[in-house]
């Protein structure tokens, strides 16, 4: 093979599993994934670019947690981490942990991670074309994923990669089992992204801004797919995207990113209607809604994003922020708990929410 | 059709398209045959009235920028016949063409590949200025730092090149760059498809305030519904190379007439978790527009088709629901 088939041959090929040490804590019940400290640099001759610096985060099993933020907060870094799909000069800092089902993927060996990859967590990106690869068909690559990580023959694998097709509601999928990418549309291409990343029953699935490349009634159906296989499926979801739309829909919970950190995070209802963090609130208020109109200005969120080789000390919201103090200048905020599960990065919310939050 | 149209709006518009084709050939072979046609923009009755904003939204494919370059003549109309103030757009050249120029003005999607790296934001936003010899160096220099205070650059922007800006300020230069001409009509193609949310709220009220101060006309092109809706008095969708329902903004919203509206509205995700609500998700993809279905286009994926909408094509005409909708059945599709 002179080129890899899309993104599987990274993600993998375990032939057998080795018995595995069993974590306590995860036994009892804890979260499928939680990711502590994950730091994530890229050393650039601009400098150390610090693209995630101090995540944490957690899915539950059977849940779909929602990870928002604009572009360059890190929220792609922090899900190709959780892969361990980093490449030079990038790197993920000692320190950090990534505990899936008990063991840490941030110290596992390649061959340890070889089973987890597109078996146990698998990925979906948000280009279909360029994640699929053009010179085989559609079937040989699901069907190259099931051979690998369950070790079925090729005609049986062919068989399976059909089934996945007709679960993914692709029509005549006898027929289109033997279609090369190009033949196909963009919404048919990421259900094919999707068969592929649910053929070894995964338990984790990390979803790249799955529809952003899509047209709204292709996302439509391609988010109505996705909830249907998750119950069916009983699989944990991370969704990664900018959409808040999106997450509103999908998520049972909500982490914000804003540079390189997890500012709020809590169940969706709470963070929609109760925002804690100054940067959730300032992002709910500035998108239109169905049905606004110009008499009303939408929120602006003043300046920009500071640059991941130096983040400002302190709170990285601060100089966009309205209710920013020196202390928010100096100090750099941790998570404070606000409401049941609900916490905040915010110096405002260190005892307990803030008054001021506004419901949009 | 354009009488129905005229007939809702009092007043005389400032870009009028009639019977507006667009199509791209596909060649094929040694010879380059011409063997079928891209039917981009296929047949579009508009008006846009002097001081409104007309938002056009459809899907990728739809027609909508092709739509809105025919009408500024960046791309050749195949037939049809497009006014602005009276002066038949299709059929200028030379000084005529050029003073046209002048009033209509485009801001594009993209705000890096629209600004020529190699140029200075002093040059980008300049050249129109030269291009139609106005006023002295100095006074060009003015003018371009006036400008670019208007949509909050700072002055010493002008001797920067592109890449020195982030997504947010390029799309600036380009607004600026729009607008240095006092422009009539602005078609924004997708302005602000590309920026992050926090960014694109600032761009969008910039372009609410421009409109405002600059007494403008926008055609703004789109597919992200709610902001069109935001933006925009008046809504066209377009489905397939064809304008399928045109209404007032609220009016969209309230009674989408057109089973395509319906579905489009109901499939944009809305900020409000645990909000339940049907959603109608239309089936298949939209048709190639090389060869569109016969009668109505949407048939295919329509929700509420019957025999007639594959003999008859419905034209886009007034409905007794006070606006103007392409199909046989309107507002009979249910409304989740």
């Amino acid at each position: 093979m002179f080129f890899t088939l899309g993104s599987w041959h990274q993600l993998g090929c375990a032939l057998h599993r080795a018995p595995e040490p069993v974590n306590l804590a995860w036994e009892m019940g804890g979260p499928l994934l939680q990711v502590e400290g994950l730091r994530t640099y890229f050393a650039t001759r601009a400098g150390m670019m610090r693209a995630v610096d101090g995540v944490d985060l957690a899915v539950e099993q059977g849940r779909t947690l929602g990870l928002v933020g604009e572009s360059g907060c890190g929220k792609t870094v922090t899900s190709l981490s959780v892969m361990r799909l980093i490449d030079a000069p990038g790197r993920i800092e000692p320190g950090s942990r990534i505990m899936f089902e008990g063991k840490d993927l941030a110290t596992a060996t390649e061959d340890e991670l070889r089973e987890v990859r597109g078996n146990e967590i698998s990925m979906i990106f948000q280009e279909p074309m360029t994640s699929l690869n053009p010179v085989y068909t559609v079937g040989d690559q699901i069907a190259e994923a099931v051979r690998l990580h369950q070790g079925l023959g090729q005609r049986s694998a062919l068989d399976r990669a059909i089934e996945m097709l007709k679960l993914v509601g692709i029509p005549s999928p006898e027929r289109r089992v033997k279609d090369y990418p190009h033949q196909m549309s963009g919404g048919m291409r990421q259900r094919v992204m999707i068969a592929m990343a649910l053929c070894c029953d995964p338990k984790l699935l990390i979803a790249d801004e799955p529809t952003t490349a899509l047209d709204v009634t292709i996302q439509a159906q391609i988010l109505e797919l996705m909830k249907e296989l998750r119950d069916r499926l009983g699989m944990a979801i991370m969704l990664i995207t900018h959409d808040l739309g999106v997450v509103a829909e999908m998520a049972d919970e909500v982490a914000v990113m804003y540079a390189g950190r997890v500012v709020e995070t809590g169940p969706v209802e709470a963070i929609f209607n109760s925002p804690q963090h100054p940067y959730t609130e300032a992002l709910l208020q500035s998108i239109p809604v169905l049905g606004m109109t110009q008499a009303e200005p939408l929120r602006v969120i003043r300046g920009m994003v500071p640059s991941p080789t130096s983040w400002p000390a302190g709170c990285r919201f601060a100089s966009r922020c309205d209710y920013a103090t020196d202390r928010c200048r100096e100090e750099d905020p941790p998570l404070f708990a606000t409401d049941g599960q609900q916490r905040s990065a915010c110096w405002l919310c260190e005892h307990g929410p803030r008054p001021t939050a506004v419901v949009t | 059709m354009s009488a129905a149209v005229a007939e809702q709006l009092p007043g005389t518009p400032i870009l009028e398209a009639t019977g507006l084709r667009t199509y791209f050939p596909i060649r094929r072979g040694v010879l380059q045959r011409t063997v079928g046609h891209v039917r981009a923009v296929d047949g579009v009755d508009l008006s846009v009235m002097p001081g409104e904003t007309l938002g056009l939204v459809g899907e990728s494919g739809c027609g909508k920028s092709t739509l809105g370059r025919t009408l500024l003549r960046l791309i050749p109309a195949t037939a049809g016949e497009v006014r602005f103030e009276g002066r038949d757009v299709l059929s200028l050249g030379g000084a005529g063409l050029k003073a046209l120029r002048r009033d209509m003005q485009i801001i594009f999607q993209d705000p890096v590949g629209s600004l020529d790296p190699r140029m200075t934001v002093r040059q980008i936003v300049g050249e129109g200025l030269a291009t139609h010899h106005l006023g002295s160096g100095r006074e060009r220099s003015t003018r371009i730092r006036e400008i670019l205070d208007r949509v909050g650059l700072r002055p010493e922007a002008a001797g920067r090149y592109p890449h020195e800006f982030s997504g947010g300020q390029r799309q600036r230069i380009g607004i600026a760059r729009a607008l240095v001409l006092q422009p009539k009509l602005v078609v924004a193609d997708e302005p602000v498809s590309a920026l992050d949310v926090s960014i694109q709220s600032q761009v969008l009220n910039l372009l609410v305030e421009l409109k405002r101060e600059f007494h403008l006309t926008y055609l703004f092109v789109a597919h992200n519904l709610a902001v069109v809706g935001y933006i925009s008095d008046r809504i066209a969708v377009m489905y397939l190379g064809k304008v399928v329902e045109l209404a007032p903004a609220a009016d969209l919203y309230k009674r989408p007439l057109h089973p395509y509206t319906v579905a489009l509205l109901s499939a944009i995700p809305v900020p409000k978790p645990g909000r339940k609500r049907e959603r109608i998700v239309l089936k298949g993809d939209v048709p190639s527009p090389i060869d569109p279905p016969s009668g109505c286009r949407f048939r295919t994926r329509c929700p509420i088709a019957r025999d007639v909408c594959a003999e008859v094509e419905p034209p886009l005409e007034l409905k007794p629901q006070g606006h103007l909708a392409a199909c046989h059945f309107a507002g009979e599709a249910p409304s989740p």
